[in-house]
């Protein structure tokens, strides 16, 4: 099965002697943890243990389609594992197990499904968490995109912990942990074969070790991760769900140079770039500066800055380099590169 | 960031609004009758908005938003034709992505590539060739699209394939040309634009000649000017400058990326494929005369409507649309009775709203909640106090 000629054939979504060879050596090996090895229907997860870290359980999914599969800075199924996982420890939740289900394209070749497994479960383990159940099915050359990965996650919030949109007051700080669109601008270059030299791979991490002692502090009031849609989709949320404004400023918005440049050259706006390790952070002013500090003495969040304010014009808008606010709106689709 | 930064510069910026607010304030025009300066390109419009320049200018002053988007003026029928050649399961049709959403009859190339059509989203018709190259029995059609910017490398690329002997490659020409346009938009009647503010892009290829006739025929100032906010601030200057001096010529203030002579090669090459042809219709503003542009009959064996005759498509503007006003400085976006309501950027029905670029389309997503502000004048007197705070 290391053979570059082998592929994902109809076999091995049968559920027959193919399908089960493909779960032995593939994702069994590369996940292998105690609840997957039971090989139950379902992992059986001990209600004791969840519950003496907190209160609450937190459940996310989401689906993973992206285009190219592997790109400078990860690959599709470290994607799936570090999207799921940050959904979950946003919320305040320690990320604890996922789900995986893969849907393949016939002819996938087995190695770079190979690739995309070992990443996973390395992922995974390396932010303590275990890969407890799954699902695999082949459908005809044609009708998937190479390889579509959904995984869902549970982790458990502790009882201290209430970050929520609704939280959001007036004078609140907005914090992000890093540079924007650095995700968005790898795939682009690729996707679109732009053929650029950006040196920027994608920001791809699980955020939550990063996150994890926020949770000590007072004054937070509500975290996201900006994923799809950018920053600006995440500051249009927090506005919708609280009521309030936000007010940015452009000289403060962290961007690397190439990424920037990138924009420029085709028009379009790093705030709404898709990022997969970066998180908004919207605190009270007092605890603005341990915030800062918390993120700043963790490498994934070395760049964390003050981005803006909440205000009570419920308007999300933007201060630019010359000093003229203007509103900010988020785009219809996705944004299209202009010519003139 | 270099070749940025310094051309934003907000102090930069505040030393020449200080200039241009003095000498604003020696002319005799006033915030109830400014002078009126026309942004011919789509690319100053979106900077204009994008970086608030016009709130910032002194009251006398006011911009034009002009036709100078190559999406904006594409006519209705045009994308229909692109539908239609996309259709055929030989094509592979490519176009810039700006041109995808872009609403005809039957709807845009976006929703066509929906129903099947093998329609891609490329950066140069050079990537159209690699497709033709890669795809021997397909038939690769290239949209193109744009002003003088533009032309010389779909020139280029024809060239290439002219060289190898490509038979499966083609382009739908829309190219069109500036120059008679501003010349239509002069012969108007009550148009008053007094001052123009020329794009860098397009006199990069053509140089400051061409320009000639609107201050010699027309009596306008013109300035060549670059995209950054210095760039337009410094460009606006020198037009106020000339005003108040009573002199008329074309000045470059671009002279960094604009060579008088413009680029001799890019010329060459466009004499060599493109023609100027008959009259060519222009979305918002009717039929303009010897401004479309067609290839030559060395290279007439590109042009995919000789491989295909789409139908001509002639489709009418609603009349209750204001585009025309809009783009000759008659009326404000906000003016029109569509704007927000029948004409917004997810369902464009005019010209410009649908491009990014159009004037429409920036004060929508600019402007929208300030609309009936604005238009009062001692709004910029507010927002010029609120900025000095
Ligand atoms: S709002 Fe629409 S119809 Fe009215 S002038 Fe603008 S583009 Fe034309």
């Amino acid at each position: 099965m290391n053979e570059a000629k082998d592929v994902v054939t109809m076999a091995h979504g049968s559920g027959g002697r193919a399908m089960q060879q493909l779960i032995d050596q593939l994702f069994l090996r590369a996940f292998d943890n105690c609840w997957l090895n039971q090989r139950e229907d379902g992992a059986q997860l001990s209600l004791a243990s969840l519950s003496a870290q907190g209160d609450l359980l937190a459940f996310t999914t989401d689906s993973y389609v992206i285009d190219p599969v592997f790109f400078p800075g990860g690959n599709i199924g470290k994607l799936a594992v570090c999207g799921t996982a940050n959904d979950l420890a946003v919320s305040g939740a320690t990320p604890g197990w996922l789900s995986c289900g893969f849907i393949l394209e016939e002819g996938f070749p087995l190695v770079e499904l190979q690739r995309i497994v070992s990443l996973m479960a390395q992922t995974a383990r390396d932010a303590g968490m275990a890969i407890v159940t799954g699902d695999t099915k082949v459908v005809q050359r044609g009708a998937a995109d190479k390889i579509f990965i959904n995984t869902a996650g549970i982790g458990v919030i502790p009882g201290a912990v209430n970050w929520s949109a609704r939280a959001i007051k007036a004078g609140d700080k907005v914090i992000v942990s890093g540079t924007l669109g650095d995700h968005g601008a790898a795939i682009l270059n690729l996707r679109e074969k732009l053929g650029m030299d950006l040196g920027v791979e994608s920001d791809c991490a699980v955020l939550a070790p990063m996150i994890a002692p926020l949770r000590s502090l007072v004054g937070i009031h509500a975290l996201r991760d900006a994923t799809r849609g950018g920053v600006n989709a995440i500051l249009h949320e927090f506005s919708a769900a609280s009521g309030f404004g936000i007010c940015i400023d452009e000289q403060a918005l962290p961007v690397k140079p190439a990424v920037r440049g990138l924009c420029e050259l085709l028009g379009l706006e790093p705030l709404n770039f898709a990022n997969e390790g970066k998180v908004v952070a919207v605190v009270a002013a007092h605890a603005e500066e341990a915030v800062l500090m918390m993120m700043r003495s963790h490498p994934l969040g070395e760049d964390a800055t003050t981005i803006g304010v909440v205000t009570q014009d419920p308007q999300v808008c933007l201060r630019g380099t010359l000093g003229v606010t203007r509103q900010l709106t988020l785009p219809h689709a996705e944004p299209l590169p202009r010519i003139c | 960031m270099r070749f940025v930064d310094e051309f934003r510069d907000p102090q930069l910026a505040k030393t020449l609004l200080e200039q241009l607010h003095q000498r604003a304030g020696l002319l005799p025009y006033t915030a109830d009758k400014p002078l009126q300066i026309m942004e011919v390109c789509g690319g100053h419009t979106h900077a204009i908005f994008k970086f608030g320049l016009d709130k910032l200018l002194p009251p006398q002053l006011e911009f034009i938003h002009g036709p100078g988007c190559p999406v904006c003026v594409l006519p209705m029928g045009r994308i229909d034709a692109c539908c239609e050649i996309a259709a055929h399961p030989e094509v592979i049709f490519c176009t810039f992505g700006d041109a995808l959403r872009v609403p005809g009859q039957h709807g845009s190339l976006a929703q066509a590539r929906e129903r099947g059509a093998d329609i891609r989203v490329v950066y140069s018709p050079l990537d159209g060739l690699r497709l033709a190259r890669e795809n021997p029995a397909r038939q690769v059609v290239f949209f193109a699209l744009g002003f003088e910017t533009t032309q010389p490398v779909t020139a280029v690329t024809l060239q290439q394939a002219r060289r190898e002997r490509l038979t499966n490659f083609s382009i739908f020409c829309q190219h069109i040309s500036l120059m008679p346009t501003l010349r239509s938009l002069l012969s108007q009647d009550d148009v008053r634009i007094d001052a123009f503010l020329a794009p860098g892009h397009v006199s990069m290829i053509t140089g400051a000649a061409p320009y000639h006739f609107i201050n010699q025929e027309f009596g306008k100032p013109l300035v060549i000017s670059g995209f950054e906010p210095l760039d337009m601030l410094q460009s606006v200057l020198m037009l106020v400058k000339q005003v108040g001096e009573a002199s008329c010529k074309t000045e470059n203030q671009y002279r960094r990326v604009v060579p008088e002579q413009g680029n001799l090669l890019a010329q060459k090459a466009m004499r060599e494929v493109f023609t100027l042809s008959g009259s060519s219709e222009w979305r918002g503003l009717g039929m303009i005369e010897r401004s479309g542009i067609s290839l030559t009959s060395a290279y007439a064996m590109f042009d995919v409507e000789r491989r295909f005759s789409p139908q001509a498509q002639p489709v009418a503007d609603d009349p209750r649309s204001r585009c025309g006003e809009v783009l000759t400085g008659r009326c404000k976006p906000h003016q029109c009775p569509l704007f927000g309501t029948g004409c917004t950027p997810h369902n464009a029905f005019g010209a410009l709203m649908v491009s990014s670029e159009g004037a429409c389309a920036a004060w929508y997503q600019y402007r929208h909640q300030e609309a009936t502000i604005a238009s009062q004048p001692q709004h910029k007197q507010q927002q010029k106090v609120s900025q000095d705070e």
